[in-house]
């Protein structure tokens, strides 16, 4: 497959010329069209902000839901029907805000699906407040003495509730991403990415060049199923770690935990019901 | 004093505190009774804690069929000392009351101190204290914990439950608790029989039973409100449940969870409501018929949800499990008052459909249907319950399972397919994602016709349009409110959801003294929309009255906002306590002028 086949050239692109997600959006294209997934087996799911844009700019079926939630619908569609590749799209704003309890519990209960996080540490639809990533001392108009909570931690939070798959990527460094995204989509089971990404409106000080400075990749020899080393990975500052810090390849999924499949792997929504079972049911109460 | 053996229905009621087995009591009984061949009902209402308080259990036994509650006791069987007090208003001097002596202590006092010096001659009961030594045997058989069998062994004797059914039952519950336990218990049920016994001749007849038996009331079904929205679930082919744990929706999802092995489907308990509808949503759009249940609270949680189901017009059931709110309000009582909160829930504006089933054969076959119409529509549909009839028990002879049908509303999709296609019904053929070659979008944003994100003026109007569009349609799936009683009434009463039955045995009441009496009783099933049948009912009539479980008559502001007819006599009942046969019977004679109706207006 070709990167073109999952072009959407009518869409009327709402970002802004220079923003990370059109590389975001090109790196993703790129990881599918490798792996060989069909768009018709493919579901964006996506919930409010720029990023939850993306799935109408990529030839897919698409869940644009409500903001935050967007983990919820996509463990519905997975659960319901294993058998279509479920690509969650969401933003820092979206995901560790608004969906911070989805997140959370998204990654205990262990779907196998892609989360795909665009991580600007701003907001940008609703122009330029505080996310929860916005680094301290970040001015906006809301936050006019500049943030001073402390940056939510995507990295060490889904690390700590050993999430099975967690990696962080750059929006420019579009070989790398692709790779990164690859092994998200391939893993078994829940997968996080955390993409930094420039936002060129709103953001002047997290650049393209601040995220040069201070971002470089895990070494080689980094131990990606060592749970230890990659939360004190996860919670370094000043220069941010990219690429896979953690894998759990032990875990079972939600679907697999789920008795609907011990039988018969059919979508749900090709099973009928047996009259008879319900009324033998009934009579039970007789 | 009355005998007992006058009676065709008793009102047997069991109170204690949480944690005393008054449960298991309701369960042995209420399956004893049924096999032996008496009509039942039960009800129960307790306070939100797992231990202590007062809880207590109404069992109605029947030579009728009984469908309601009533506020009359027979026969008050204690097993705590504050369960008198607690019970004080539905005490009358015919109420024989079983327990030990030490559980009417405190109460033989306060009868004769606080309420002599209080409230002088008039007030002091009579009460009808039937003494057995429930401490002592229950301690005799190995503890307190056994009281609660010794209890269900006196009824069942007073009652004429057959001891091989009873023993039988004792052994169905508490055998896989081992040998031990069970011996144990068997021997606790014989105690309680032979108490049972010796009060039955010691009071000379008094609290002898005569109601006749009928030996088909065995083969019936004995089932609550719960269950029949469970097997309408079942039917109508649910196939995911998303839901956060609620009173009184808790038992629902208990009962999907506990079929989903069986019945093939997914339950999952959400992280909060707001994930809850989020999954179902998400499950419906990949094709799985989905149901959340839920109670005031968490539903309000889930209103975006209801408008993102309007929105990307994807099915979903909703099942609200009434309680008194705001916000927590009662936790365990019940109440009529989401109505408003159901009707007007999400924002913007699209269509929905709302149950309000009073009759178990009708949560089912509703509940079934919901699951049907909301496919056929692609809207949110909701069933609305409450804790009274989530609860309650009794025996009817079968639900119409032969009779459903679930249509299958999915297609497969073509390349060049459009999720909001625009179609003269408004209705676009609902596509999944990975069923045809199509692909499926939707957007909680306003979206043009392939489902993307759109800000057009022109087609935000036409999307409006095809949404709103289906409610003509939905209009011809409506049914009818059902009318019981003569066509050419001049009264008329108005009820809906769990009101029915207490409604019509009411009337009956009424009937049997006033049997010329113009007035019938139209009862709601379907809240919304209304059946075009409605206004002519009500222009037809000369008085009308209401009665709703709750503060603002949300019914009767619903009626006048659907068809401008306003009612004047609104019966509302907002103390968390469901409506009793005779608080329905005593407001209806003052409605009609007739009898000596001293309650007025509650």
């Amino acid at each position: 497959m070709k990167f073109k086949d999952f072009d959407m050239p009518h869409a009327d692109v709402a970002w802004c010329p220079g923003c990370g997600n059109f590389s975001i959006l090109r790196s993703l294209k790129k990881a599918l069209a490798e792996l060989e997934i069909l768009p018709e087996n493919l579901v964006f799911v996506s919930g409010i902000g720029q990023a939850g844009k993306l799935p109408h700019y990529i030839r897919g079926n698409v869940f644009n839901g409500l903001h935050g939630r967007s983990l919820s619908p996509a463990t519905g569609i997975k659960a319901v029907n294993p058998e279509l590749t479920v690509i969650d799209v969401s933003g820092d704003g979206c995901m560790y805000g608004e969906g911070g309890n989805h997140f959370m519990h998204t990654i205990r209960r262990n779907p196998n699906i892609t989360n795909l996080v665009h991580n600007n540490m701003v907001y940008g639809l609703t122009k330029g407040q505080a996310s929860p990533t916005s680094q301290k001392n970040f001015n906006t108009p809301l936050q006019v003495e500049g943030v001073f909570l402390e940056p939510f931690n995507p990295l060490g939070v889904a690390i700590a509730l050993d999430a099975s798959f967690v990696a962080r990527a750059y929006s420019e460094d579009r070989k790398q991403t692709i790779e990164i995204f690859k092994s998200a989509i391939k893993h078994k089971g829940y997968a996080l990415v955390d993409i930094f990404q420039p936002c060129v409106t709103f953001n002047r000080v997290n650049t393209k060049n601040w995220f040069r400075e201070h971002t470089y990749y895990l070494e080689d020899d980094h131990d990606p199923l060592d749970r230890s080393m990659a939360f004190n990975r996860a919670i370094e500052t000043g220069e941010y770690p990219l690429g896979v810090f953690y894998m759990n390849p032990n875990k079972k999924t939600f679907e697999e935990n789920l008795n609907v499949y011990s039988d018969k792997k059919t979508p749900l929504f090709q099973r009928k019901i047996d009259t008879d079972q319900i009324k033998a049911l009934i009579d039970s109460n007789r | 004093m009355t005998f007992l053996s006058k009676k065709n229905n008793i009102s047997v009621v069991l109170c204690g505190e949480a944690g005393q087995g008054i449960q298991t009591v309701e369960t042995i009984l209420v399956q004893a009774l049924k096999r032996t061949g008496y009509h039942i009902f039960s009800t129960k209402e307790y306070m939100s804690r797992v231990r202590g308080g007062y809880n207590s259990t109404q069992i109605r036994v029947s030579s009728h069929r009984v469908s309601s509650y009533v506020k009359r006791i027979d026969i008050l069987l204690v097993l705590s000392s504050g369960a008198i007090k607690h019970l004080e208003d539905r005490i009358s001097e015919d109420t024989f009351i079983i327990g030990d002596p030490e559980h009417f202590k405190s109460i033989k006092e306060s009868n004769t101190q606080e309420f002599q010096h209080k409230y002088h001659q008039e007030v002091t009961k009579q009460y009808n204290f039937l003494e057995i030594p429930l401490i002592q045997t229950a301690q005799e058989m190995g503890g307190l914990i056994f009281a609660n069998v010794i209890v269900a062994g006196i009824l069942s004797c007073i009652l004429n439950i057959p001891k091989e059914i009873f023993n039988r039952l004792i052994h169905d519950i508490f055998a896989r608790k081992g040998d031990e336990i069970l011996q144990k218990d068997l021997n606790a049920g014989k105690a309680g029989y032979d108490l049972g016994r010796e009060l039955r001749d010691s009071e000379s007849g008094k609290i002898q039973l005569s109601l006749s038996v009928n030996s088909k009331i065995k083969d019936e079904l004995l089932i609550n409100g719960t269950d029949a929205v469970g097997f309408g679930c079942l039917a109508g082919n649910c196939r995911f449940m998303a839901s956060y744990p609620m009173t009184p929706s808790t038992p629902l999802q208990g009962f999907l969870a506990a079929h989903a092995n069986d019945f093939e489907l997914i339950y999952e308990q959400a992280e909060d409501e707001i994930a809850a509808i989020n999954m179902a949503v998400g499950a419906s759009y990949a094709g799985a018929r989905s149901i959340v249940a839920t109670s005031g609270s968490g539903f309000a949680l889930m209103e975006e949800g209801v408008g993102l189901a309007g929105m990307i017009e994807t099915p979903v059931v909703i099942y609200i499990g009434q309680r008194p709110g705001p916000a927590v309000g009662l936790p365990t009582r019940t109440s009529q008052e989401d109505l408003n909160l159901a009707l007007y829930s999400g924002t913007g504006e699209f269509p929905r459909i709302i149950f309000a089933p009073g009759k178990l054969e009708d949560a089912f076959t509703l509940t079934q249907k919901a699951f049907n119409l909301a496919e056929k529509y692609q809207i949110p549909v909701f069933i609305l319950s409450d804790q009274y009839f989530a609860d309650c028990y009794y025996n009817i002879p079968s639900l119409l399972v032969d009779d459903i049908q679930n249509e299958n509303y999915l297609i497969k999709t073509t390349p060049e397919y459009k999720r909001y296609m625009i179609t003269h019904d408004g209705i676009t053929p609902r596509g999944i994602p990975g069923y045809g070659e199509g692909l499926v979008v939707v957007d909680s944003d306003e979206h043009d016709e392939e489902g993307h994100l759109t800000e057009d003026l022109l087609i935000r109007k036409q999307m409006v349009d095809k949404r709103l569009k289906k409610i003509e349609h939905i209009k011809n799936d409506v049914i009818p409110p059902d009318l019981e009683g003569p066509n050419d009434y001049k009264n008329l009463v108005i009820g809906w959801g769990s009101t029915y039955w207490t409604i019509i045995e009411a009337l009956e009441n009424i009937r049997k003294t006033y049997p010329d009496y113009k007035i019938s009783f139209l009862h709601f099933k379907q809240i919304y929309p209304f059946h075009r049948s409605v206004s002519g009912y009500l222009e037809k009539a000369d008085n009308v009255i209401i009665f709703e479980n709750n503060a603002q008559g949300q019914m009767a502001n619903l009626i006048k906002l659907e068809t401008g007819f306003e009612i004047q006599e609104k019966v509302l009942k907002y103390d968390g306590m469901p409506f009793s046969v005779e608080e329905v019977e005593e407001n209806l004679k003052t409605f009609m002028g007739i009898g000596n109706g001293d309650m007025g207006m509650l």
